[in-house]
């Protein structure tokens, strides 16, 4: 079976797109000859030309507004900003322009465009090149935002994004381009609105988006070694978000952890929790909800400091401690 | 013979700023050496090639002037004043680096050198610099603002945006164009429909000039008439410097969007062998003097390595300090 990166499926979903539908284009900053900043685009300007891989002058608000008119009027755009940070510049187009037409227009009319953008830290590019915001798109109604862990679920989460008629935003994990797995070579779609349960366990349910599935997935096994069973899922998308697959795993375990990259403050973890807390899953609750989030600190330079900014697998380890009884810890059984 | 060299420039303080070539130089190709061998990590921008423009405008500043930077920024750092000590201590990540190692390459600033920073967005600095400007105004300090960016930044709204603004308050700040021909893999060839970025000027009502980037005395010859002029009141300026980055925009780049010969001729074009070439027809000074300036900044640079392996990492308990300024 064959095995591609993260970044070959997101290049291998828009160019089998880009090959069944005329509409769909890419536009965005060197994403020409020099493939990208990140080269999810490398080799595609041979394939399509520059007429639908369309390297845009350094833009950002005329680029993503340019994208919307086009989405408005009947074309299908991919716009890559080269770092999510830079969807501040984007901002107005994406949250009062994009997300609001259908709504104002009284169902007239769509915007079917996507926003890929790589986020996250981990780089060493610092304060202005690592962040984690989505949970800004996600506050806006109209947007729909997207975060594949895998590079599977990259392949058919996009397909799905670009054949969605919503803006999406689409996260795509710096440290997770290199990261592989087998990937079916045909066009598949995953729903949006659909979570994945990436380990199955009946101890504790951590819920864990992007580069903390890995993180939470190695804390599993960790915590495996101590007889603690973990059940991890990765809701995939935030918006839409799959709270079902959320609350069946909570009234089974009854004990959560929530962990994710972005600051704990604000973050969309703070969502996930309070959607536990008003479900019937409450009553099954037999500890507090954890979250883990980033430190609210700018991501700092420095190596050591940086990396002490997000959850690590030893902080979820820890989180996962937290919730279990005091009795388990003096070694007896969790569920004796 | 050349032309005159600019005469509000001492001879004295020729061989700084031939020093300060130097310093550029030897800095950025001594961070690309560290880089590759994995001992600087995140990302750099070099200025190789591009001393001129950075240390020409900077040197008809007074001390008590501002500018506003770039991710391509070391070459202003050391214009501006900055120590290469503990500039490379931040590009190490150290304590003892300009932002304590949280800030890295794109972000150093100086702020009691009046450099108010780099920056890690392409057009951040526009506006800064026109509110800098601002302060200036308001306050009657009677300072200047350099604001330095590239071609490719000229794009983003907020450089229109703020060359308005600035004109319609007659700021006191001098927008610096190094045009390296490129933003990234962008040739101005097709991300831009004028020849010049100075032309653009023209829309806002200010004066717009191109100058040789490669020739340090053409940079101070033209940006300290646009000094001058916004000390006294005239409004602000957009200045062109054109030159051209010899090395790649970043770590990974594979330079596919130009050519070699193109590389060759602008690297037989080299801005510091032109200023040492000019120094000694015009007697400021003779070759081995400016040999001797030469090897002070090498090992000025050499220091700078010393000082940073030798400075102690943050601790972890710096993590959440200086988020906020104390109330
Ligand atoms: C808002 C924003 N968009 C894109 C980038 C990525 N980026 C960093 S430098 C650069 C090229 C800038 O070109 P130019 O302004 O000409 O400066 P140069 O690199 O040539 O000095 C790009 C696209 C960024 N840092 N910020």
């Amino acid at each position: 079976m064959r095995e591609i990166t993260y970044l070959e499926a997101v290049r291998e979903a828009i160019s089998q797109e880009m090959r069944a539908n005329e509409d769909v284009f890419m536009l965005g900053e060197d994403i020409g000859v020099y493939g990208g900043a990140f080269g999810v685009s490398r080799g595609m300007i041979e394939e399509f030309g520059p007429e639908r891989i369309r390297n845009t002058p350094i833009s950002e608000a005329a680029i993503s507004g340019t994208a919307v008119g086009a989405a408005l009027t009947g074309m299908r755009p991919i716009l890559e900003l080269q770092f999510s940070d830079f969807i501040t510049i984007a901002m107005d187009n994406l949250v009062n322009q994009a997300a609001k037409i259908r709504y104002m227009y009284g169902g007239k009319g769509s915007v079917p465009l996507v926003v890929r953008t790589p986020s996250g830290s981990g780089t060493g590019a610092a304060a202005q090149h690592s962040q984690s915001l989505e949970a800004w798109m996600a506050h806006v109604p109209g947007l729909k935002v997207v975060q594949p862990s895998s590079a599977a679920d990259a392949k058919g989460l996009l397909k799905a994004a670009i054949d969605d008629p919503n803006p999406v935003i689409f996260y795509e994990h710096k440290l997770l381009y290199k990261t592989s797995e087998h990937v079916p070579e045909e066009p598949y779609s995953i729903p949006l609105g659909k979570a994945d349960v990436k380990r199955e366990g009946k101890d504790v349910t951590i819920v864990a988006t992007a580069i903390m599935v890995h993180r939470a997935l190695e804390a599993a096994e960790k915590l495996a070694a101590d007889g603690i069973e973990v059940e991890v899922i990765d809701p995939r998308t935030l918006v839409p978000l799959d709270t079902e697959t959320i609350i069946d795993s909570v009234k089974k375990t009854g004990r959560v952890v929530i962990a994710h990259e972005a600051v704990k403050r604000g973050g969309f973890g703070g969502e996930i929790a309070a959607t536990i807390a008003e479900s019937d899953a409450f009553d099954f609750l037999d500890a507090p909800i954890r979250r883990l989030g980033a430190e609210a600190v700018p991501i700092p330079y420095n190596p050591t400091l940086e990396k002490a900014t997000v959850p690590s697998v030893e902080s979820i380890v820890e989180a996962v401690k937290h919730t279990l009884p005091a009795s388990f810890k003096k070694g007896r059984e969790l569920h004796a | 013979m050349r032309q005159a060299l600019p005469d509000f420039i001492s001879k004295e303080a020729y061989k700084t700023y031939y020093k300060q070539m130097w310093l550029v130089r030897f800095f950025d190709e001594k961070v690309d050496e560290f880089f590759a061998k994995g001992l600087i990590h995140g990302t750099t921008h070099l200025a190789v090639g591009q001393e001129a423009s950075a240390v020409g405008a900077c040197a008809v500043l007074e001390e008590k002037d501002k500018i506003t930077s770039t991710h391509r920024g070391h070459g202003h750092c050391i214009a501006k004043g900055a120590e290469v000590d503990r500039m490379m201590a931040e590009l190490f990540g150290r304590t003892t680096g300009y932002c304590k190692g949280k800030g890295g390459s794109m972000h150093i600033a100086d702020l009691d050198k009046g450099n108010l920073g780099a920056n890690g967005i392409v057009g951040g600095g526009f506006a800064i610099a026109t509110g800098a400007a601002l302060t200036s105004q308001m306050k009657q300090e009677g300072y200047v603002v350099l604001c330095f960016f590239g071609d490719g930044a000229t794009n983003e709204g907020s450089f229109h945006e703020a060359l308005n603004l600035a004109s319609v308050w007659k700021l006191p700040v001098v927008f610096i164009c190094e045009n390296n021909q490129y933003g990234m893999s962008g040739s101005v060839k097709d991300m831009m429909n004028v020849e010049h970025v100075a032309t653009r000027a023209e829309s806002y009502g200010i004066p717009g000039k191109v100058t040789d980037g490669n020739d340090i005395f053409s940079v101070m010859t033209d940006v300290k008439e646009a000094v001058d002029l916004a000390r006294e009141g005239g409004g602000p300026s957009l200045i062109e410097c054109k030159t051209y980055r010899w090395k790649g925009h970043s770590k990974s780049d594979a330079k596919k969007y130009r050519t070699r010969e193109e590389e060759k001729e602008w690297r037989n074009r080299d801005p510091i062998k032109a200023m040492k070439e000019a120094l000694v027809e015009h007697g400021v000074a003779t070759e081995e003097e400016l040999d001797k300036v030469r090897q002070e900044a090498k090992q000025e640079v050499e220091g700078a390595v010393d000082f940073a392996t030798e400075s102690p990492e943050p601790g972890l308990d710096t993590l959440l300090e200086d988020v906020y300024a104390d109330a």
